[in-house]
């Protein structure tokens, strides 16, 4: 589904990634873990566009995706959260996902500010549909608050709403349970499988080694812009090096 | 074709000449724009700050010597200070009054708050002295000196050379003193320069008061060239800016290349080109600088942070 | 939505009965400009409170609207209502071209861009002295005409005018409640997160941006032929910076918003007829004031006010 082959990134004179090569599979939930300044939040930020790369290529379903802008991938299928939370805090919740609806309707800017009958009925199925995925993800209550007077959890699942609400065929989460109470990281988990039940391929960069191992069906571990390893949960928990790794650096 | 050969060669020199002639006052020209530039730096670096009240300082800087000058009646070279020590003062209450208290500090009410302060400094200007547009005497007489063929004022001379001693005094304050270090920190990092013990806040507000002198002294060494009034604030501020951003907003040398490039083209285009046009220069210089290396000419990209 | 609709309703029968309270007078001239200058704030609020870009070359669109439309009719001959909308057409195009480089550029670097766009523009005005008659005005600009009725008098302007205003009212407020208006104020919110979601950032602001302008260049129009006469001072850098704080002042992403700071700023000077040299510190001051103690506008702060005030007073009574 996803393969990423050779990425190289460099910041001035820092390597951030060094020849990082994986492949994820379809409907597949695979872990990318790694200490602090591994680079993985930077390999997020060069798969979804965000970052050029120095080097490498990365592929969706065999087509070439390197560099694509964000906003084009969205339309390919591919969408992320982030690990310091990007909400529109001005803007309710509901309308948080709304947003995320903009790949899935059409009407330019003169058929919104004239008010064409197409126009109001795709906004009445944007706000239904919202309305769905903020139920989806258990936060139907809060359709109407501030999204920037959230709580951290609260935000979390606002973005993955939100995410949801473009449809991908597979999202990138950069730390989805950091600042998250274990009752909240048990939510969220849940909420990863209901993800991967209706075939979405999921990515996920996170610290929680528990909830990592047991939502993972593969891991790949990132050490100093480096691939340390990659394998089932049970091969990493087992692997030397990936041990020295996480025992050297905490 | 004697008679061609010649009136062609006359003309040759002539636009030698002329050009040498707008080199060198466009030369004087660019070194203001450099001084009002490395004001406007110096306060990005330490703030991120663009202050559009730049201007103001100039402005003030020629104006109130004209005052001490004239209604005080004290001699030119103690008129210069005190113009210069109360630009510092409105620099310094500029800092505290509008800038610190600022509830939302976001780039967009930093811009309408350094907006709405050049405002009300020029206003008030407006209402103290007038609007008729005043000479200051220039400091050494204004017999014309004769170089290769061009003439130059001994004002040009005394712009040139102020400005380079200004640099250099600069240039000895940020590398060899304790405060200049401090604030060479802050514009680092202001994180890490707190965390060793920096006062942050006093950097600021020293910022703010050194792009005031610059900017102050700017406006004097200029006046007995140009003239000075309540407004001449807005556009030799945003001359000065153009000087920065060519200069890629650095409070050193690329800045004064910056303005005298600036200086010069300007000149040399209102000359051999049309007057009239001679602002939009500066302005159709900006907009490229800005579209095609926001970065200056001479920095390197940097990519942002997600 | 429906409150959207009854608010809207309700503010355009007080715009027509409006003129019924200052019987013929001169104020009526001025609350033609009120309508003009409405017209620029809600244009520059849709691209400044929403998108959250701003613009200090505004009143360069607003001018090149006003010329074109001044000399297609006086020198060229033109009806006024071609030339209105080929100025607005031409500054589209030339705000979508523009756009494109200049909304790259971000926070204090975007205001200096279109600072200098706007000052290129004003020398334009100042030095194609054959075309425009450079600083001393061009004036002989015809009045709208509709068969034999000739808007030439205040009252008949006033409501011309302000039937373009409340069509650009009503189209901002729809356009702010919809698809295009969420994905703008995404946009201001977090850049990042809404390319994530698939808006194509880049677009969307260019398109904000020549339909700000556009609306800015049909405000030109109606300015030049109520006005007869134009001249550059009424668009240079001041004019630029006297909408900003019209919106400012308004509030940030509100359309009525602009209304308040237009109506404001254009009396305000009326006002203080007597003390004419002190407009420019009051704009100043009330500028400063606005940002430092009332950042999100009279729309915002006067509710604000009155809550504190309610509470202050439920305190006096408990006590
Ligand atoms: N925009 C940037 N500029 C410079 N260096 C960066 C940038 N982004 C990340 N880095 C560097 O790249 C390395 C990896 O960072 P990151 O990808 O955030 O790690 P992780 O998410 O694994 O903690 C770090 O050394 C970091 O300092
Ligand atoms: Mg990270």
């Amino acid at each position: 589904m996803l393969e990423v082959s050779g990425i190289t990134r460099v910041f001035g004179g820092v390597t951030a990634l060094e020849d990082v090569s994986f492949t994820i599979r379809q409907g597949a939930i695979t872990g990318v873990i790694g200490p602090n300044g591994a680079g993985k939040t930077t390999l997020f930020n060069i798969i979804t566009g965000i970052y050029s790369r120095t080097s490498g290529r990365v592929l969706l379903e065999d087509r070439d995706i390197t560099g694509l802008p964000p906003e084009r991938l969205a339309h390919l299928g591919m969408v992320r959260t982030f690990q310091n939370i990007e909400l529109f805090g001005t803007m309710s919740v509901l309308e948080n996902v709304m947003v995320g609806l903009h790949t899935k309707s059409s009407s330019g800017l003169l058929a919104c500010s004239l008010k064409m009958p197409w126009s109001i009925a795709e906004e009445r199925c944007i706000r239904k549909t919202a309305t769905k995925w903020l139920e989806f993800t258990g936060i139907g209550e809060l359709a109407g608050d501030t999204a920037g007077n959230l709580s951290f959890g609260k935000g979390r699942l606002l973005e993955i709403a939100r995410a949801l609400a473009v449809e991908p065929r597979i999202i990138l989460m950069d730390e989805p349970a950091a600042g998250l109470n274990s009752q909240e990281t048990l939510g969220l988990a849940h909420l990863i499988g209901k993800i991967r039940q209706m075939g979405v391929t999921v990515v996920l960069v996170e610290h929680d080694m528990e909830l990592v191992m047991d939502v993972c069906d593969r891991i790949v571990v990132l050490n100093l812009g480096k691939k340390l390893a990659e394998g089932t949960p049970r091969e990493i928990q087992e692997n030397r090096e990936v041990i020295a790794a996480y025992l050297g650096d905490e | 074709m004697k008679v061609r050969e010649f009136l062609c060669k006359k003309r040759k020199t002539m636009q030698f000449e002329q050009i040498l002639q707008y080199t060198f006052s466009g030369l004087s020209t660019g070194a203001i724009y450099a001084l009002i530039g490395i004001g406007f730096s110096i306060i990005f670096t330490a703030t991120g700050i663009i202050n559009f009240a730049q201007g103001e300082f100039v402005m003030l800087g020629g104006m109130l010597t004209l005052f001490f000058l004239e209604v005080l009646k004290l001699p030119l070279w103690a008129a210069i200070p005190s113009a210069v020590a109360v630009s510092a003062l409105a620099g310094l209450l500029f800092e505290r009054l509008a800038i610190r208290p600022l509830r939302q500090p976001t780039p967009l009410n930093l811009v309408i708050v350094t907006i709405a302060g050049s405002i009300l400094i020029r206003g008030l200007a407006m209402l103290l002295w007038g609007k008729d547009t005043h000479a200051i005497p220039p400091f050494t007489g204004d017999e014309p000196i004769s170089i290769a063929g061009a003439t130059i004022l001994p004002q040009h001379i005394w712009i040139l050379a102020i400005t380079l001693l200004i640099i250099a005094v600069n240039k000895f304050f940020f590398y060899h003193t304790i405060s200049g270090k401090a604030m060479r920190a802050c514009s680092y990092n202001r994180r890490a320069a707190g965390l060793v013990g920096i006062d942050v806040h006093r950097m600021v507000l020293f910022s703010f008061v050194i792009s005031s002198v610059l900017g102050s002294l700017a406006g004097i060494i200029v006046a007995p060239l140009t003239m000075t009034a309540y407004d001449v604030g807005i556009m030799l501020g945003l001359k000065g800016f153009c000087a920065a951003i060519i200069g890629g907003m650095s409070s050193g040398m690329a800045t004064v290349v910056g303005g005298l490039i600036l200086g010069v083209l300007e000149s040399l285009g209102a000359g051999l080109i049309s007057s009239g046009y001679k602002d939009a220069i500066a302005f159709i210089i900006l907009l490229l600088i800005l579209f095609i290396r926001p970065q200056g000419l001479f920095g390197k990209a940097e990519s942002e942070r997600v | 939505m429906k409150r959207e609709l009854l608010k809207f309703l309700l503010f355009a029968v007080l715009i027509l009965v409006a003129p019924l309270a200052f019987k013929g007078g001169y104020l009526l001239n001025v609350l033609v400009f009120v309508g003009i200058n409405t017209m620029l704030a809600v244009a520059l609020n849709l691209l400044l409170g929403y998108a959250g870009q701003i613009s200090l070359g505004h009143a360069g669109f607003f001018g090149i609207g006003a010329y074109l439309s001044g000399v297609l009719t006086a020198t060229c001959g033109w009806n006024p209502w071609l030339a209105m909308p080929f100025a607005a057409l031409a500054v589209g195009i030339l705000a979508g071209l523009i756009g494109f480089p200049i909304l790259k550029l971000k926070g204090h670097y975007l205001a200096m861009a279109t600072l200098g766009l706007g000052i290129i523009i004003y020398i334009v005005f100042n030095e194609t002295v054959d075309l425009t008659g450079g600083p001393s005005g061009l004036s002989g600009i015809p009045n709208f005409a509709v068969g034999s009725l000739v808007f030439d008098s205040d009252i008949k302007n006033y409501y011309l005018v302000w039937t373009f205003t409340l069509a650009v009212v009503l189209f901002s407020v729809n356009l702010a409640g919809s698809r295009v208006g969420r994905a703008l104020r995404a946009v201001h919110d977090s850049e990042v997160a809404a390319r994530v979601m698939g808006v194509n950032v880049r677009l969307l602001k260019v398109q904000v941006f020549a339909l700000s302008a556009v609306i800015c260049s049909l405000a030109g129009s109606l300015y030049a032929h109520t006005m007869t006469f134009i001249s550059p001072v009424s668009f240079g850098f001041n004019f630029s910076v006297e909408l900003l704080t019209m919106v400012v002042i308004g509030g940030l992403g509100s359309v009525y918003g602009s209304f308040l700071g237009a109506a404001l700023l254009t009396l305000l000077p009326e006002l203080l007829r007597g003390a004419q040299d002190y407009d420019i510190v009051i704009y100043g001051g009330l500028l400063m004031v606005m940002v430092m103690f009332v950042p999100g506008g009279l729309v915002r702060g006067i509710p604000d006010l009155f809550r504190r005030m309610a509470r202050l007073r439920e305190d006096a009574g408990n006590a």
